[in-house]
């Protein structure tokens, strides 16, 4: 893959490789990527422990109720922002909209989530992600979804959940989807593996990868409607590598206290007697959504395929 | 038994790579976790994250004084940021263990559109070169007393001071297992 992708120099260094886009979400394993819109939000952000934050203009509670079309943040914004931390910084860019992310990587973002939160800009394509230096991370409901970023290049995954409703139950459903697809691969000859293949919408090299390695070739995160520490629990005894919070923390009512209980709740997501600890007195979580008062239209999690 | 200090970051990769080598690993989380380790593992991950995560549940100083009274100790990107004397470009009030005289500049080789892979002589490990990945790589300034391993385009890019072997790059990435293999006789000797 670094001969595909990478870049070298003339002292043999090799930049953007498949393993340095891979590797940086292996260092994000275990922690807390967190939505932030201001310089303010990234700094509480960092001081409670966050491992990255998520530059953007609105947290996805907001885009949901404002409407419109929703594109990547403005440039200024996400500068000021990196100049506020020392952590990685991630923004976001339309499905699809891979001048957007060409923008993104010239501003020297550490990694683009090209996401369904903001509206797509093709419903046909997703990003060619390999030409990129800078790593992308994707969402997906379940394994062949997975895989299909994966093959266009995405370095790192994540559950769609449902964004912006603080209402855990889609992560929940595409990480048991995730390890259902995984768990279906055990004792599959080539053959059974060409069929699943053609069943799941995933390509066969990336799936006898899977199979191999029984779990994604890459870091899965959960994602959409995580609110409060027990969620991110819950999430990392489903097996995910981290979760990222949006909305559940800056809507909440004392984001840094929450933000601090939500990342040890995801380093000690084992321990029930550290998670009631954590979870006591935060003040009230955001407000959430049940799934089914959403018209079908606005489910963000359906855009992509 | 080797500890890997699990907070947060890439613990699980170390825990392969050791297993992998035939030693038996425990993850750490706890002050009680470090109790009859042979050696531990300061993964890469975030500094801060982990640096305020030890804070909080009281680990720091028992990992500190553990170190300091000679656990042998090896320590990948993140870890050599926890351990080093002096750091800048950190986190405001970031400081270091002061445990490694070395200094070093946080993420001072770039962003992550700077991370690369290089070929690396390292001192002491016979045979191929050592494929280096480094990641949002801090970048050592200077070096005291501890002694240069290996370098990159003239830079220091691992250490070592007694008991503890310092890294910039990452390879419990790789399938290179030779550094593991010098940590876990480190480990054995001491």
């Amino acid at each position: 893959m670094a001969e595909r992708n990478g870049s070298r120099n003339g002292n043999k260094a090799v930049k953007g490789s498949f393993k340095v886009k891979a590797g940086l979400a292996q260092m994000l394993k275990g922690g807390v990527i967190m939505d932030v819109v201001t310089p303010e939000h990234a700094r509480i952000a960092q001081e409670a422990g966050a491992c990255a934050v998520m530059a953007l203009e609105r947290v996805p509670a907001d885009i949901r109720k404002e409407g419109g079309v929703a594109r990547m943040s403005d440039p200024t914004l996400i500068r000021s922002i990196m100049e506020s931390v020392t952590i990685p910084v991630m923004a976001k860019c339309r499905i699809g909209h891979f001048v957007e992310a060409q923008i993104l990587e010239a501003l020297g973002i550490d990694y683009i989530d090209e996401s369904e939160v903001l509206t797509p800009a093709d419903e046909e394509n997703h990003i060619d992600k390999h030409p990129f230096k800078v790593p992308f991370v994707c969402g997906c409901r379940d394994l062949g979804e997975a895989l299909r970023r994966i093959s266009e290049g995405a370095a790192m995954i994540r559950t769609k959940g449902e964004a912006g409703t603080g209402n855990v139950v889609e992560a929940v459903r595409h990480a048991r989807a995730v390890n259902a697809g995984i768990r279906r691969l055990h004792g599959l000859n080539h053959a059974e593996l060409v069929r699943e293949a053609k069943q799941i919408g995933a390509p066969v090299d990336v799936l006898a990868e899977c199979q191999r390695l029984g779990r994604l070739p890459v870091v899965n995160f959960a994602a959409g409607g995580i609110a409060t520490p027990a969620d991110a629990a819950l999430m990392m005894q489903l097996g995910v590598d981290g979760v990222f919070v949006g909305s559940g923390i800056f809507k909440s009512e004392d984001p840094l206290k929450r933000a601090k209980a939500i990342v040890a709740a995801t380093t000690y997501f084992d321990k029930p007697e550290v998670l009631a600890e954590v979870s006591a007195g935060l003040g009230k979580a955001m407000p959430g959504l049940e799934i089914p008062t959403i018209p079908k239209d606005e489910l963000l999690a359906a855009r992509g395929w | 038994m080797i500890g890997v200090l699990a907070m947060q970051g890439a613990f699980a990769e170390h825990v392969r790579a050791l297993e992998a080598i035939g030693a038996s690993t425990r993850l750490v989380k706890t002050r009680q976790d470090l109790a009859g380790l042979d050696g531990l593992v300061l993964p890469g991950g975030e500094s801060t994250t982990m640096t305020m995560l030890m804070e909080r549940v009281g680990l720091l100083e028992s990992v500190r004084a553990a170190i300091a009274n000679g656990l042998p100790t090896l320590a990948t990107c993140a870890g050599m940021i926890v351990l080093a004397r002096e750091v800048t470009d950190g986190m405001a009030g970031q400081q270091g263990m002061g445990l490694l005289d070395i200094a070093v500049r946080r993420n001072g080789y770039g962003r992550q559109v700077d991370s690369f892979e290089a070929e690396l002589e390292v001192a002491g490990l016979d045979g191929k070169k050592f494929p280096g990945v480094f990641i949002r790589s801090p970048l050592v300034e200077s070096t005291g007393s501890a002694e240069v391993v290996a370098t990159h385009e003239g830079r220091a890019v691992a250490v070592r001071q007694g008991h503890i072997l310092a890294l910039c790059f990452h390879p419990e990435l790789t399938s290179d297992r030779r550094l593991h293999q010098e940590f876990v006789r480190m480990a054995k000797a001491s």
